[in-house]
């Protein structure tokens, strides 16, 4: 099956109009159209305070907006619709990860909220999964960067969704965990029909496993479309402010910076815009 | 630490994953068992404690002896087993259900402001109940039936007044652990002066009465105001052990908590409501018994873990222990006179906040 005609999926998985969302009178999101096929992979691309993170988080409802966000039967998704992997997961002292993979079965409980057999194979299918049988026991705070980022998706996969949002999912993984953990979604996608948006920095990794990449900037789309359309090596320099070539090895796009010089050439030109706020990525620890 | 570091040398040889995932969360029979047989230990302490001096033996099988199908004699003197019914353990039933009252509550406080440091009493609740008592036992509203009483009910206005007051200053200025208790000194600050304010108004007698109260005492005669509280205690403590998982996903943050299909603010009310309600019902018998909600779950907390699902009800059990404790040494300790309880419970409690801070462990909850 090629990208071009999964990008024709048949069904609308979830679909938003009209998105819009403002923090204290400032547009971050200014009217998004976006429209999910079930099944597909998503990738959300953009630069740093593009508003990738505020799409998904108003996707899974934890941030007020204008317009609407609504699964193929016109419901607002909950819980047990979708899930979210935040870019900066607050962290539990004293939580094993077994138990943290637990919590995502909260939307599942009965009333009485107390977890099932079923519920508890199903953490333990997850964790052996994502290999993270060794960590089952080990302690959140105490994880690697990369560690604690399978542990967030593995809490994910045990809310078992149709669809699941990843902000960020491997910016702190290893090459090899990386595409480990993509092929691990990836997988999920064909077995169980999951539908994934994703938003991630690195390009190539996102053009290969998206079959639709979204590119926003300052709260907009600014293109829609396959893989081998939106990273036009012109667009992208403009949007990402720095000079960008595009190569197609094979199959395989590959975003690259341009030779150093030339670039340093350009960085004075556009050195006002390029410095964004990355302040609020990182690892983040409870605080309160 | 430790616990962990043993659990992890215990797994080896067991299927791990399978192993690991039944065990999260749970609370182990072993420490509720343990909990249970100190709570048994310390009833039986001060069951035999005091001027007229109790056989253990004596005690037990008049208890027994309640149970007809057990067949059991009572070997007590006619006036002993007067002591025992209707002095000792009627008081002893209260201290324990006072003392789970403030543990449990302590505990869920803690959870939904996720701060170590809330307590009902320097969150104010216990003011704003108190003020609510003073009210209405001052005033002369002791009407109403069982618990269901004007006191009581004064009592949880009063609280939760008090609490919606101290979250409401803590988000409009920061969410520093500390806010919620510099909002929880202004409004115990406030309450109190209305208090003093309102005793002011009463004759010297009933002032004197009120006032005796409300340093925090567990005077009884007869089974009463175990009457009043039982009926809170079972009520408020069933909403807050159905709900005590919340507070362990709430830990993850409200956003993270919403993703995984919690309503925040909707549990954070419930749980207020139900904790306020169970200290109310608990000053309301007893008066101000301060830090019992602070020292409480974190000495659970301390020995068994982080977790909301073991630390609520095991300080429902901690609590009811270590207040029927010090309410042995209240009664002996100045024989034949007595101590009011909150006055110990605040030198063994104040000590021990200065000792939380020190550890700087106040945000770890
Ligand atoms: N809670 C908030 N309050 C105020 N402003 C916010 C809030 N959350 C995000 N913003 C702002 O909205 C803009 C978009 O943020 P967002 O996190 O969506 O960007 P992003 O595309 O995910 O960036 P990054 O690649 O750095 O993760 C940024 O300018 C950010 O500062
Ligand atoms: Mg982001």
């Amino acid at each position: 099956m090629t990208a071009s005609t999964r990008l024709r999926a048949p069904t609308v998985a979830l679909s938003c109009r009209g998105l819009k969302v403002a923090f204290r009178g400032r547009e971050v999101l200014c009217g998004v159209d976006l429209e999910l096929g079930a099944g597909e992979w998503l990738g959300l691309i953009g630069p740093n305070g593009a508003g990738k993170s505020t799409l998904l988080r108003s996707i899974a409802g934890l941030v007020a907006y204008d317009g609407t966000v609504a699964l193929t039967d016109g419901r607002v998704p909950s819980a047990r619709d979708l899930s979210l992997v935040p870019q900066t997961p607050l962290w539990p002292s004293g939580m094993t990860v077994a138990e943290y993979v637990l919590l995502g079965r909260t939307a599942h409980l009965s009333w009485l909220a107390s977890e099932s057999r079923s519920d508890r194979q199903v953490v333990a299918s997850v964790l052996r999964r994502l290999s993270l049988e060794d960590f089952a026991e080990r302690l959140v705070t105490n994880l690697s960067g990369g560690e604690a980022q399978r542990v967030v998706l593995a809490r994910a996969l045990a809310q078992q969704t149709r669809i699941i949002l990843l902000d960020e999912p491997t910016s702190a993984l290893d090459l090899g965990h990386q595409s480990a953990v993509l092929e691990l979604v990836d997988e999920l996608r064909r077995s169980d029909g999951l539908t994934v948006i994703a938003a991630m920095h690195d390009l190539s990794t996102a053009a290969r496993f998206a079959d639709r990449l979204v590119l926003i900037n300052e709260g907009r789309l600014v293109a829609d479309g396959e893989p081998d359309s939106v990273l036009d090596a012109g667009l992208l320099s403009s949007v990402y402010a720095t000079q960008l070539t595009v190569r197609r090895l094979d199959s395989e796009i590959v975003v690259l910076p341009a030779p150093r010089t030339h670039r340093k050439h350009l960085d004075d030109q556009t050195g006002d815009r390029r410095t964004n706020d990355n302040s609020h990525d990182g690892n983040r620890q409870e605080s309160t | 630490m430790a616990r962990r570091l043993g659990d992890e040398t215990l797994r080896l040889g067991t299927s791990g994953v399978e192993w690991a995932a039944d065990r999260a969360f749970r609370l182990s029979a072993a420490v509720v068992l343990s909990a249970f047989a100190v709570l048994a230990a310390i009833g039986m302490l001060s069951a035999t404690s005091g001027a007229a001096g109790l056989p253990v033996a004596g005690v037990i099988e008049a208890v027994f002896a309640q149970l007809p199908v057990l067949g059991v004699e009572s070997s007590l003197s006619a006036r002993q087993e007067s002591i025992l019914f209707q002095i000792r353990l009627p008081r002893l039933v209260l201290g324990m259900l006072v003392g789970g009252s403030l543990g449990m509550a302590g505990a869920a406080y803690q959870g939904v402001f996720r701060n170590a440091l809330a307590d009902p009493y320097l969150l104010g609740v216990s003011a704003g109940a108190g003020f609510g008592a003073v009210l209405a036992i001052g005033f002369g509203l002791d009407l109403g039936w069982g618990p269901f009483g004007a006191v009581p009910a004064a009592a949880f206005i009063g609280a939760l007044l008090a609490v919606s007051a101290s979250a409401a200053i803590a988000r409009s200025s920061g969410s520093a652990p500390a806010t919620l208790l510099l909002g929880g000194v202004a409004m115990a600050a406030l309450f109190a002066a209305a208090q003093t304010y309102a005793l002011q108004q009463l004759s010297e007698t009933r002032a004197r009465e009120v006032l005796s109260w409300l340093f925090g005492q567990l005077n009884t005669s007869g089974w009463g105001q175990v009457w009043i509280l039982g009926p809170y205690v079972l009520v408020c403590g069933l909403f807050l052990m159905t709900h005590r998982r919340h507070l362990d996903v709430l830990r993850v943050g409200d956003d993270e908590a919403r993703s995984l299909g919690l309503n925040p603010s909707r549990v954070r009310f419930g749980i207020i409501a139900a904790s306020s309600l169970l200290t109310a019902a608990a000053v309301s018998v007893s008066g101000l018994i301060a830090f019992v909600g602070l020292v409480v779950p974190h000495i659970v907390r301390i020995l068994v873990g982080h977790s909301y699902r073991v630390i609520v009800p095991l300080s429902a059990l901690t609590g009811a222990a270590f207040l029927a404790f010090v309410d042995v040494g209240a009664r002996t300790v100045v024989a034949p006179s007595e101590l009011p309880i909150g006055v110990i419970t605040s030198f063994v409690g104040a000590p021990f906040f200065v000792f939380v801070l020190w550890r700087g462990n106040a945000t770890t909850t």
